[in-house]
């Protein structure tokens, strides 16, 4: 199966600024690995569940407990930014 | 062309467990930046989450209140989408696998009434909170973001409702009657104005009779029951005056603009639609059997329809007995005095009228105030044995309110108390018909006019205090 | 006298509780290997010398006590760098995380201090655990002690090579696609991966949440059994955690293989593997039918897709783990002149390229249009693997096959071609995929000296019978051969 990706598109929605030359790179990299991949398809799977846990676990929970925070400075001490208390970054441009 | 609104609203409703969604930090309101953090709710590498288990009860609950099925088997999912206040890049949340679906709430308007469906309800986990440094702290024109993750994590239930809504009014009502639910369910605080009960509503128009959907716009930052009136009254108005123009309603996400009551378009990343969604694989998936399902029901308390239904019967007015069930506060004081032997709807009335305007005044809940249903039935007991006027009573309302003491003793310390026996009035009464020999005059050939007159007249010289029941009863003895 | 760096696990617990040496000079033991090993192996990519002293002394002073002490108490063991460890660096091998120090311990890292154990360092491996080979580091390749001039496998390359070559006497590694087995059958060791959910992945830098399993690197099937019984059994951190009893390791150690039925899988035999790997297996077969076990040859069909399902479903798991990598809260930033820049930036930065292709196709493979047609059907093809594993577990006890299909590659053979790095796992993806167990024990070398593994599967929970074909595995093999490396002794 030919696989055609908009890399360009891929990799906005992944967060990479990449060069018009890596996104090439990657785009042919990544059909090739694609067009293998594609072999499940291949594969007739009408009325199969699908998996995505090895173990059939259920209803895993926690009491609704309070439990120990970090240390605040702990935590901003990693920051690579900080103000005060707060995380800082640079503005945000768009709504969520 | 008239045009026909559709409406349909999700709500998102924090929920008032003592811990997270998916760890243990505390669920606290103003804590202090990035106090209440841990390395789930950071997305620190390595860390995962947990399931609430009291989330996923107050979750079933909310649903059993909508009138939803508990699905037998729901999963969590990933929604995948950057944004720098949610710290793992993606929320947990539902997806193909809710937990509630296929429920419904009925609303009442003046309009009628209507049935709304709720087309489901899942978990989800809050966001943190963004603070724009600089240019009004608006998204876009600052100079820098401030990140606390305090909210990160705080379980986030989503109501769905189907697209039913037909008016502002009964979006509104809707939104109102949505509150009332979670309310009584005591699982949210549900204070819109603190963010833990917040609307959207997706809205379109299209020609009266017609049945398929026009373009919809979401309208979100609606941060008040009146402002989701507002903002939709203004929303159909702007989209009926572009079709009528001949254009087309662009589909769009538009903020509400409280100060100046319009809605403007937001800008929107281009892949807002792509939220990636796949089954969460470090969760496993939630089983509800019919044995949990009905212990979480039968736990449930009386729901405002209910309530409403009940308080009808008492003789209460729609609009009275609405509000009553919806704010539970209001309702069990009211409950209790009618338990006391207080007459209903003057209680009622109290309750929804000075009670309510006194609590907004003040910006207290009625909890906060020193009313209860025992001062409410001792003060509805002193007007019936004509102790009190019914304006001295509303005076002794809001003394009780502000903590002056029970009404008794705010009527004696400011000295209201109705005076009603004969002996102690027929003086005030015979200087006033003295004084006014005309008037009398005239009453006794036959000119009920001026009795009003009269009476006004004693209540002047009493200083409010004499029962108008008895004055009118002296002075028709007078005019024989 | 011997080096007590070349002491297995087991021997040195008996000379430590027996009094015959401290768990100060087993550490400096293994500092003095590091230090002769580590500028050809490139094992580790953190040396805590303080940390580990201070373990060191305090296991003495419990040993010394006669109190209470665990098989590792003062047991020299290195960390996989994507186990974070609370105040020591974890970067994953990564830029990214370049001098992030975690504020939290992995709940296997907390277990193994419990139990009082020496740890060493952090090791290397491919970024983000991604790799066949170590070589996709952003500090560097590791080397194969047993060659330099090769790879150690991977991504647990760092901890197979310190094992080998004794800077540690055992390793975690973690095993999403073959990342324990395959480095320890390279580098001659043991390396198992357990039953999905039977040890915690609470600070485990996700790659593939629900393929990713921590397990012990270490020089004999014994000493994976001690160190698994450390780290084995329930964490409520963990959701997918088993929360049920925890097999019996030991109890078929020396059970021997009789009456056992033991399936060859013709999938993973003959074409693609190397002769040499694949008569080495052939004779353990042949020997383990000696030793009164059954043999009979197995067919996994849906086996042919599993590394094409492996391909779909550990990107798109991996585009979400590695999200949070945003240059916000911890680590690398880049800066631009909005957060949106700033994160792209950052990310671009700072993974390296095979992280990079695995999030592009990740991404892709979830985006509106693909999900079903990519993940949806990877995950059915899952479930298929899953129910032909059922059904070879209903002829035979335990499935055996190569654990790579090569001996170690050379350093760059593999490094340009993504789908020949990818067929490295082949062997050991299936197990990932089902969640189920899966050991490699050495049984001798090849012509050109390089180690071979052979690999034990067993149903999920299986472990105890898993352990008991591995233990005779290694009983037959006799293999006792250390690499050049180990040999540049200390006293020299
Ligand atoms: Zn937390």
């Amino acid at each position: 199966m030919p696989i055609d990706i908009d890399i360009a598109k891929v990799a906005r929605l992944a967060r990479l600024a990449l060069s018009d030359e890596e996104l090439d790179l990657y785009r042919a990299q990544c059909e090739v690995v694609l067009e293998h991949a594609a072999l499940v398809q291949a594969l007739p799977t009408e009325g199969v569940e699908p998996t995505s846990h090895p173990l059939r676990r259920t209803n895993a929970f926690r009491e609704d407990v309070v439990t120990e925070c970090l240390d605040t400075e702990e935590v901003l001490a990693q920051a690579p930014d900080r103000d005060g208390n707060y995380f800082r970054v640079p503005p945000i441009l768009e709504e969520p | 062309m008239k045009f026909e609104p559709v409406i349909g609203i999700e709500t998102h409703v924090e929920l008032t467990t003592a811990s997270k969604m998916f760890c243990g930090c505390p669920v606290e309101f103003g804590a202090p930046p990035n106090t209440n953090v841990c390395p789930v709710c950071l997305g620190l590498p390595g860390a995962l989450p947990v399931v609430n288990h009291t989330a996923v009860e107050y979750a079933m609950k909310i649903g059993l209140g909508l009138q939803c099925e508990i699905a037998p088997h729901s999963v969590f999912s990933r929604k995948n989408y950057f944004y720098p206040d949610m710290p793992k890049n993606y929320q947990i949340s539902q997806y193909d696998l809710p937990l509630c679906i296929d429920g419904y709430i009925d609303i009442e308007t003046d309009e009628g009434s209507a049935r709304v469906g709720i087309t489901r309800v899942h978990m989800e986990e809050d966001t943190g909170k963004s603070t724009h440094l600089g240019a009004g702290g608006r998204i876009g024109a600052g100079s820098q973001t401030l990140l606390d993750f305090n909210r990160a994590g705080v379980p986030l239930m989503e109501i769905v409702s189907e697209p039913d809504l037909r008016s502002a009014v009964q979006a509104r009502a809707y939104a109102e009657e949505v509150r009332g639910v979670v309310k009584r369910l005591g699982v949210s605080d549900v204070k819109l104005e603190e963010g833990s009960m917040r609307f959207d509503a997706n809205i379109s128009l299209r020609p009266e009779g017609a049945s398929t959907f026009g373009t919809k716009v979401e309208v979100k930052n609606m941060n008040s029951l009146r402002s989701v009136q507002r903002a939709l009254e203004y929303e159909i108005k702007r989209q009926a005056a572009v079709l009528e123009a001949g254009e087309e309603v662009v589909q769009e996400t538009r903020h509400w603009n409280e100060e100046d009551g319009t809605t403007a378009a937001m800008r929107s990343k281009e892949e807002a639609f792509d939220y990636r969604y796949f089954p969460e694989p470090d969760l496993v998936p939630i089983a509800v059997d019919e044995a949990w399902r009905s212990e979480v029901a039968s736990g449930l308390p009386e729901l405002p329809a209910q309530a409403r239904e009940r308080y009808r019967a008492q003789g209460l007015e729609p609009t009275t007995a609405g509000l009553l069930s919806r704010e539970v506060d209001l309702g069990r004081v009211f409950e209790d005095a009618v338990g006391a032997g207080a007459d209903a709807r003057t209680v009622a009335n109290w309750l929804t009228g000075e009670v309510t305007a006194w609590l907004r005044k003040e910006s207290l809940l009625l909890p906060d105030s020193h009313l209860d249903g025992a001062a409410l039935a001792e003060l509805e007991a002193m007007v019936g044995a004509g102790d009190l006027s019914a304006t001295a009573a509303k005076d002794v309302l809001g003394g009780v309110l502000s903590g002056e003491g029970r009404p008794a003793e705010v009527a004696e310390s400011r000295d209201l108390i109705q005076v009603s026996d004969s002996a102690s009035l027929e003086p005030a009464v015979d200087a006033v018909l003295a004084a006014n020999s005309d008037a009398f005059e005239k009453l006794k050939s036959g000119d009920h006019k001026v009795m009003g007159f009269l009476i006004g007249q004693v209540m002047r010289s009493t200083g409010g205090k004499a029962d108008p029941a008895a004055v009118t009863r002296i002075i028709n003895e007078r005019a024989g | 006298m011997t080096d007590l760096a070349d002491l297995t696990l087991s021997e040195a617990t008996s000379g430590l509780q027996g009094g015959e040496m401290t768990a100060v000079e087993l550490l400096e033991a293994v500092h003095r290997r590091a230090t002769m090993t580590e500028a050809q192996l490139h094992a580790y990519l953190n040396i805590d010398r303080p940390g580990a002293a201070r373990a060191a002394v305090a296991a003495d002073s419990a040993l010394g006590k006669g109190a209470a002490v665990s098989k590792l108490t003062g047991i020299p063991v290195a960390l996989k760098d994507n186990l974070v460890t609370r105040g020591l660096e974890t970067t994953c091998s990564s830029k990214i995380l370049a001098g992030y120090l975690p504020p939290y311990d992995a709940t296997v890292v907390g277990r193994l201090r419990e139990a009082g154990s020496v740890i060493v360092g952090k090791t290397n491996l491919d970024e983000f655990a991604m790799g066949s080979s170590t070589e996709n580091s952003a500090y560097g390749t590791s080397r194969n002690p047993w060659n330099p001039e090769r790879v150690p496998g991977g991504s647990s390359g760092g901890s197979a090579a310190a094992v080998a070559v004794g800077s540690a006497l055992a390793a975690l590694g973690s095993d999403t696609g073959g990342s324990i087995r395959q480095p320890a059958s390279l580098c001659g060791i043991v390396g198992m991966k357990p039953t999905y959910g039977l040890v915690s992945r609470y600070g485990l830098i996700a790659f593939a949440s629900s393929l990713d399993q921590i397990g012990p690197l270490t020089r004999t099937v014994t000493d994976s059994v001690t160190v698994l019984e450390a780290l084995a059994g329930y964490d409520p951190a963990d959701s997918t955690s088993h929360p049920g009893a925890v097999p019996d390791f030991r109890a078929g150690l020396e059970r021997g293989v009789a009456g056992l039925r033991i399936g060859v899988v013709s999938e993973l035999s003959g074409e693609g593997i190397d002769p040499q790997v694949q008569a080495a297996v052939a004779r353990m077969v042949t020997s383990l039918e000696g030793e009164g076990a059954k043999v009979t040859e197995v067919s996994l069909p849906s086996f042919e897709y599993a590394l094409s399902a492996y391909y779909l479903i550990a990107p798109a798991e991996c585009s979400a783990n590695l999200a949070r990598f945003d240059g916000v809260r911890y680590g690398l930033r880049r800066d631009g002149d909005t957060v949106e820049e700033m994160m792209a930036n950052t990310r671009a930065e700072g993974f390296g390229p095979e992280v990079t292709r695995r999030i592009l196709l990740g991404t892709y493979a979830l985006s509106a249009g693909y999900y079903d047609a990519f993940y949806g059907q990877a995950q059915r093809v899952r479930t298929l693997i899953l129910n032909d594993f059922d059904s070879a577990y209903g002829q035979v006890d335990v499935l055996v096959s190569p654990t790579s299909p090569t001996t170690a590659f050379e350093v760059g053979a593999r490094a340009t071609d993504p789908l020949a790095m990818y067929m490295s796992d082949v062997c050991t993806i299936p197990s990932n995929l089902s969640g189920h167990p899966g050991i490699s024990v050495p049984v001798g070398l090849d012509d050109a000296g390089l180690p071979i593994g052979f690999q034990v599967m067993a149903p999920a929970l299986g472990e105890e019978v898993l352990f008991q074909v591995a233990a005779e595995v290694e009983r037959i093999a006799g293999f006792s051969e250390r690499p050049a490396l180990a040999n540049s002794r200390a006293d020299i």
